[in-house]
């Protein structure tokens, strides 16, 4: 069992739920409520990432993410260190990979909760941001847990990105994945099988809780 | 007008509307007309759901929107009471909840107290711990209601108050909101398309089409002498 690949695996993933989670609420709400002429061309965009290879995404991060490329020059030059094969690298390409995983079922629960229900709260003299806090929030909850499970799952199990932006370097950009990987490619299938297992239970425990999160929250609203 | 709500407001952009009213504080007027005559527009222009292209709502001398001084309150600060069609309660929210998220920023217990003063007001005493899903449609109206009126609003707004509810209930409810009405000081609009309603309620009556006011009056003046033939049917009257 690789424990730094697996330890790096969930700071990778607990790391893209923080960050990508607020702004999947922010965004999500956006595009839930207005309607404007480009919107199906930002939600198009937004489900890139879905449908694309995982090796085509990886290749144009790696071109993006370069010394040679602008983004790449940029980073290095505030941060001190380079895009590529770094987990700084990685946590960025986690976080493009995963916003469709983040933001297709917040921007659902945000829809799921209706215009009126929002006039009624902006009727009790509600604002913005505390009628985001107080009715919206809790009613769009199940849509966050789902969009955080799916982020935080997907992260463990990305393989395909995170070995052509990262490469495989023990305690910096070796995941389980790339771990499990390795360990086939060496015919040792014991700590293959191991990992494997390993992913595969945190996979059914996080889906499993947030179905019975999100039953308990739906029961509650009634 | 100094006192009560004037409004004037009008558009030709998505679907025409033209209309005009005053109603005098503790005046119920009622809206009447069949489906997209234009009344609900009318009724979230003045709360600020709705933003015509051209007009002036004045509230208690006040302007809430005034198109040529580009003036248009949020909803939010407009002190305006909306009874939504399909009540629009909080479903995450027991009945005192919901009454309490009209009341602001005041000490909870003194929120609370308010909360369950005006679920009593309107017969609502024992239900307040539940949520919207374990009350019954009238009893849903009836929070609604009591939440409209949480914020001591300058104007109350009710749209189909009773659309969803049984014969029985709506009979009921009629009674109860007929009762409320002569203690409340604000004027009122209903939006309703039910002449037993208006009988009832309404001190008067504009008969809306096309988004434009065909008639307005005196309740028991305009469905005594309907001004034309088009009114005397919309009013369904022989």
């Amino acid at each position: 069992m690789d424990w730094e690949a697996f330890t790096l695996s969930l700071r990778l993933g607990a790391l893209t739920v923080l960050l990508l989670i607020p702004l999947s609420i922010l965004a999500g709400r956006a595009l839930a409520v207005s309607r404007f002429r480009g919107k199906p061309a930002i939600e198009a965009l937004v489900m890139l990432p879905l449908v694309l290879p995982p090796t085509v995404l990886g290749f144009y991060l790696l071109s993006g993410f370069g010394a040679g490329s602008f983004a790449g020059r940029a980073f290095e030059s505030v941060f001190g260190t380079s895009l590529v094969f770094t987990f700084e690298g990685l946590l960025i390409a986690s976080l493009i990979v995963n916003i469709p995983f983040a933001m297709q079922p917040i921007q659902r629960a945000f829809e799921a909760v209706g215009p009126e229900l929002r006039e009624a709260s902006a009727s009790c003299g509600n604002g913005w941001w505390r009628s985001l806090w107080r009715i919206e929030l809790p009613l769009a909850w199940p849509g966050i847990l789902t969009g955080m499970a799916l982020t935080f799952a997907h992260t463990l199990g990305e393989f395909g990105v995170v070995l052509m932006v990262g490469g495989s370097i023990p305690g910096e950009t070796r995941t389980i994945s790339i771990a499990i990987y390795d360990r086939v490619q060496a015919f040792d299938e014991a700590a293959a099988g191991e990992m494997a297992a390993v992913l595969l239970a945190i996979s059914l425990a996080t889906i499993a809780l947030t179905f019975f999160l999100t039953q308990r929250i739906g029961r509650r609203h009634g | 007008m100094d006192r009560g709500l004037s409004v004037r407001v009008a558009q030709t952009a998505l679907f025409p509307l033209e209309a005009a009213f005053d109603v005098a504080p503790g005046e119920v007027l009622a809206l009447v007309g069949p489906s997209g005559s234009g009344k609900t527009t009318v009724l979230r222009s003045i709360a600020g759901f709705h933003k015509p292209q051209t007009g002036r709502i004045l509230c208690n001398g006040a302007a809430w929107f005034d198109s040529a001084a580009r003036l248009s309150l949020p909803p939010r600060e407009r002190r305006a009471g909306f009874v939504f069609q399909s009540y629009a309660l909080f479903p995450h929210m027991t009945a005192v909840q919901n009454v309490m998220e009209a009341l602001g920023d005041r000490p909870r217990g003194e929120r609370e107290d308010t909360a369950r003063s005006l679920l009593a007001r309107v017969h609502l005493d024992t239900h307040g711990d539940r949520r919207p899903a374990e009350l019954s449609g009238g009893e849903q109206q009836r929070v609604a209601v009591a939440r409209a009126l949480a914020r001591r609003p300058d104007v109350l707004l009710m749209d189909e108050p009773f659309s969803a509810v049984d014969r029985m209930t709506r009979r009921k409810l009629r009674q109860e909101l007929e009762e409320l009405r002569r203690e409340l000081p604000m004027p009122i609009i209903l939006v309703t398309h039910d002449l037993d309603d208006v009988r009832r309620l309404a001190d008067r009556l504009c008969v809306m089409h096309r988004g434009r006011i065909l008639q307005s009056g005196k309740t028991a003046d305009v469905l005594a002498h309907p001004a034309d033939q088009t009114i005397a049917e919309l009013l369904d009257i022989e």
